[in-house]
């Protein structure tokens, strides 16, 4: 195990020894959306996390009824190349936000036990580092869908790029 | 040097005719990275999403547009066709002077029935190709590209790291532009336009 782990895991502990807070609670979910994949091939998951809390949180993953397997990964391109790596756990700091987007950190979904289709909710359950949970519902979108959706547009994500790995 | 003050304009002229001789090799004012003459042409023995033997000279006539992935990739790779769908779009009709090829570097998972729903999920002017783990790899060495198989887990999955470049080739099948992962549309609808409004086949 890494220390980072560790380290995670004792913050936990010690939060919620101290304190009855736990992060799942300060943290706010939106823009959650699934790129659907034909077949079974697995889909990328997106969502924002908004913490208004005075401790920095953590997401460590998320698990779902409909998928089998669920990952939190980054990808990244350096020297023209892409590739993705497993993210151990994502810092939401205090009074932040994180956004997991397209061509940076995302939820790998893999294995659904059900055909998930554009237009379908999905719910995933996000997993903090303490241990605290955060149902969340996710749209499915079609594969060449570019974010969200209409009704949860946001136009300063576009600027006209191409993927470009995240600054986080 | 009288002699060669008198020789200059005569010179310039030359030089000046020669030039207007040359007016159609001028460059087009690309805006994405021009690799015209430092690529070779578009040439490959793969096989289409529809099961059919194809090579580069099938799509002569049709702008190319060359991308290397996978279908397992949920994120870099459907983000990136995604985008292209976006490009295509909004080149409207002109679009259909256009192909995307979608290069799987992946064959051994990636049939051609994965491939055509795949493509199909992003963009009707989109051919998923694939081949032998040679053609492929003599496909991605030929531009310079590259890929490796990351480590696998247990469960047999395996992630591929892959050149993120898209490759834009002409009608007569030269390799023009280059699209780094960080291009805009913009740009690529820009330099796309000026591929697609000249050298145009009846």
């Amino acid at each position: 195990m890494k220390s980072s782990t560790l380290s995670f895991l004792l913050a936990g502990l010690l939060l919620t020894g101290g304190v009855h807070a736990s992060a799942a609670e300060h943290v706010h979910a939106s823009h959650a959306w699934i790129r659907v994949l034909p077949g079974d091939l697995p889909a990328g998951a997106y969502v924002t996390l908004q913490n208004d809390g005075d401790q920095a949180v953590a997401l460590s993953g998320a698990s779902s009824t409909v998928y089998a397997d669920v990952m939190l990964h980054r990808s990244s391109t350096a020297g023209g190349m892409s590739r993705m790596t497993m993210v151990d756990a994502l810092p939401v700091p205090a009074h932040g936000k994180v956004a997991l987007a397209p061509a940076g950190y995302h939820l790998m979904l893999m294995k659904a036990n059900a055909p998930v289709k554009p237009g379908d909710t999905v719910r995933l359950t996000l997993t903090f580092t303490d241990g605290s949970t955060l149902a969340t519902d996710f749209t499915a979108r079609p594969a060449n869908a570019m974010d969200a959706g209409d009704e949860h547009a946001m136009p300063s994500m576009d600027h006209g790029a191409m993927p470009h790995a995240s600054g986080h | 040097m009288k002699l060669c003050r008198a020789f200059l304009p005569a010179l310039l002229l030359v030089v000046g005719l020669l030039l207007a001789g040359c007016q159609h090799d001028e460059p087009l004012p690309f805006r994405l990275t021009n690799i015209s003459g430092h690529m070779p042409d578009l040439d490959f023995k793969l096989t289409d999403d529809h099961g059919k033997a194809v090579t580069g000279a099938d799509y002569r006539g049709k702008v190319v547009l060359l991308y290397f992935g996978y279908t397992h990739c949920p994120d870099v790779c459907p983000l990136t066709l995604a985008q292209l769908h976006v490009v295509m779009q909004r080149l409207g009709p002109l679009a259909d002077g256009a192909r995307i090829l979608f290069v799987s570097v992946d064959p051994a998972r990636d049939t051609p029935a994965v491939m055509h729903a795949y493509v199909n999920a992003f963009d009707p002017r989109a051919v998923g190709l694939t081949g032998d783990a040679r053609a492929t790899e003599a496909l991605s060495k030929r531009y310079r590209s590259a890929f490796t198989r990351e480590p696998g887990s247990a469960d047999g999955s395996y992630e591929v790291s892959h050149s993120s470049a898209i490759y834009v080739f002409d009608r007569d099948g030269k390799a023009r532009v280059l699209a780094t992962p960080s291009a805009s549309r913009d740009d690529l609808v820009h330099d796309l336009h000026l591929l697609l409004d000249t050298g145009a086949t009846p």
